[in-house]
């Protein structure tokens, strides 16, 4: 007891004093007889800036390196251990940050957020893969991308997903890197960089969610060539987009194609095509109704997708901190519900306290914003996915067997596969050649 | 290397179409870059926490994507009262004021109390040890000058594209600040 009041006291006759002696300081800094000299708090610094520079060069040599090894050394090899550095490199020393994958979202945080300025490094990041895609395919999921290699490594016995499956799967990614925008246009946070399933394992820690994710992912990959990449990545879509038009498509064969059919079984990622044989004269009629059926549904799939967007938005931006923070404020004046003291949902609340007025502004702006957002995701979706059924109702007009353009890694798999490949490379006399089956 | 060499109609109607895609998309990223490029900064970002916001509420030593999380507590010695019975170091009614585990305010034993002249003592953190959960932060500020606080050391830190700490902050206290000034000290209290 006696303790106890001397606790009191001793604190009280401190608490005096300090506001005797200054305001802003309750305990003025002493000063010291015994020569102490007071000690400043360490600083380490951040990551150099020159080191982040070196980065940026190392992508970039790592980029050129794939070009090359897929169109010039045609090498599987050559690839394999360039995807081993990559993911030593920007997987487990650079810990899978930065990564292009969630780039485009600092972009867009950066066109909408004024106060954000980009970093060059992510400017960069974020545009040569898309630049190379638009020249020589897909050269960054290729050698560069530890994710990729990473699940590529996994790869065991791959099995073919059936068609429906694939295209259908296919139109995922376009759908989260739309999610991907919206949520960094408006702010609310970059989920493409929180629900990267492999990031943890660069890391070696993290939640049991993601964790979970992850393995469920690697586990999947072993039978399912790259499900992230062909299934979810938001950048691969855009590498897809942008290898359609790509200059230097990855070819099968060197030279010419004997229709041996050898590749067909070699693309564990589902991406080799088979010729199209030309259309029969009766079969044109309806081909081509169906095709015009689906050109006709693209718009009304937009319209229809912005309508179903926009009625999402309030739910959308749930997810906003700040639209949160309001709407449970607001709901605490009707009725109240205890928090822990010093939980951090009572602390946010007694900073919306403070100035409640503000943080409805701020959350009425940011739910207009989404009303534009989601409008936009919305559409988008229908877009996308009509896109995709005049794509399926398009003939490709093939004569070869060629890797999909847009779906293929560049991985370098088939090459070996085909005969005239393998003449070339001097692995087997010409005379063995097969010809068409 | 070379484009597919035929030259029958629907393959040079792709082939225009694929020019095309690739001219306008070129354009396209050379406008983007160009605009981000005026407003683009040559230095990077990184994560701080404004020590004027923080209301040491505890979720910086469990919402890190690290196991042991990249906020520590930073002592700002220069507004240090050097307190024989500081708020931050000794849990609310010490048995004794003394550096015994029962009196320490500290999970983990992570502050240092050391002896200077009467009365004065000093008290430093020890890294490895504080796991920045914030109850010296919280002590100090309630009854002392403040001079401990939460700050993202940046040896540690992953700089994640998106803080989980900043994302449940409930004081938005944590924000990038450039990443050659990466502190946010105190000087001052308060």
């Amino acid at each position: 007891m006696l303790r106890r009041l001397k606790f009191i006291g001793a604190l009280g006759a401190m608490l005096l004093l300090a506001f005797l002696v200054s305001a802003g300081q309750r305990f003025p800094p002493p000063d010291f007889d015994s020569g102490y000299r007071i000690p400043s708090p360490t600083t380490p610094a951040a990551r150099q800036l020159w080191l982040q520079y070196a980065d940026a060069g190392v992508f970039l040599a790592a980029l050129g390196t794939a070009v090359w090894l897929i169109h010039q050394k045609r090498s599987r090899r050559g690839l394999f251990w360039l995807s081993l550095f990559s993911l030593a490199y920007f997987g487990f020393y650079r810990k899978g940050c930065i990564c292009p994958i969630g780039s485009p979202q600092n972009v867009v945080y950066g066109l909408f957020n004024p106060e954000y300025a980009v970093p060059a490094t992510v400017l960069i990041f974020c545009f040569a893969p898309i630049v190379v895609a638009l020249f020589a395919g897909r050269a960054f999921c290729a050698g560069v991308c530890p994710q990729g290699a990473l699940q590529d490594f996994m790869l065991i016995k791959p099995v073919k997903v059936p068609p429906w499956l694939e295209e259908a799967l296919s139109v995922l990614p376009f759908i989260f890197l739309g999610a991907g925008l919206i949520y960094a246009g408006t702010g609310t946070g970059f989920v493409v960089c929180r629900y990267d399933p492999f990031v943890p394992f660069f890391r070696l820690s993290g939640g049991t969610f993601i964790l979970t994710l992850g393995a469920a992912f690697l586990l999947a990959g072993m039978f399912v060539g790259r499900p992230y990449c062909r299934f979810l990545c938001p950048y691969g879509g855009l590498l897809k987009l942008a290898s359609l038009a790509a200059k230097w498509r990855v070819r099968v064969t060197p030279d010419t194609c004997t229709q041996c059919r050898l590749c067909e079984q070699s693309c564990p990622f589902g991406a080799m095509r088979e010729p199209a044989p030309a259309a029969h004269p009766d079969g044109l009629g309806a081909e081509r109704s169906r095709l015009g059926w689906m050109l006709a549904l693209l718009p009304v799939l937009v319209v229809a997708g912005a309508w179903a967007g926009s009625r999402l938005s309030p739910a959308a931006a749930q997810l906003h901190p700040s639209v949160a923070l309001a709407e449970r404020y607001v709901s605490q004046q009707t009725a109240p519900v205890e928090y822990g003291l010093m939980t951090p949902e009572a602390l946010s609340l007694e900073r919306a306290a403070e100035n409640p007025a503000a943080l409805l502004t701020a959350a009425a702006d940011l739910r207009h914003r989404f009303d534009w957002a989601c409008l936009l995701f919305g559409g988008w979706i229908g877009l996308v996915i009509g896109v995709k059924l005049v794509a399926l109702s398009v003939r490709p007009g093939r004569t070869d067997y060629e890797p999909d353009r847009g779906g293929c890694f560049a991985c370098a798999r088939c090459f070996t596969a085909c005969p005239n490949e393998r003449v070339r490379l001097g692995w087997m006399p010409a005379a063995d050649k097969p010809t068409a089956s | 290397m070379d484009p597919t060499p035929q030259s029958n109609g629907p393959v040079t109607r792709r082939q225009f179409l694929r020019n095309g895609a690739r001219l306008l998309t070129m354009t396209g990223l050379g406008v983007a870059a160009g605009a981000l490029a005026t407003r683009s900064t040559a230095a990077a970002w990184v994560w701080q926490i404004d020590p004027a916001k923080c209301l040491h509420c505890g979720n910086c030593a469990t919402q890190c994507v690290l196991e042991q999380s990249a906020v520590k507590c930073v002592h700002a010695y220069a507004v240090c009262g050097y307190c024989q019975l500081c708020t931050g170091f000794f849990a609310p009614e010490p048995n004794e004021l003394t550096t015994a585990a029962e009196n320490q305010l500290c999970p983990t034993a992570a502050i240092q109390r050391a002896y200077i002249e009467d009365p004065y003592y000093q008290y430093s953190i020890d890294e490895q040890l504080c796991i920045g959960c914030a109850k010296c932060v919280e002590g100090c500020n309630r009854f002392g000058n403040g001079s401990l606080f939460l700050q993202i050391r940046h040896d540690r830190c992953l700089n994640c594209n998106e803080c989980a700490i900043a994302r449940s902050c409930p004081g938005e206290a944590v924000r990038r600040v450039p990443a050659d000034r990466p502190y946010l000290l105190k000087t001052t209290s308060r």
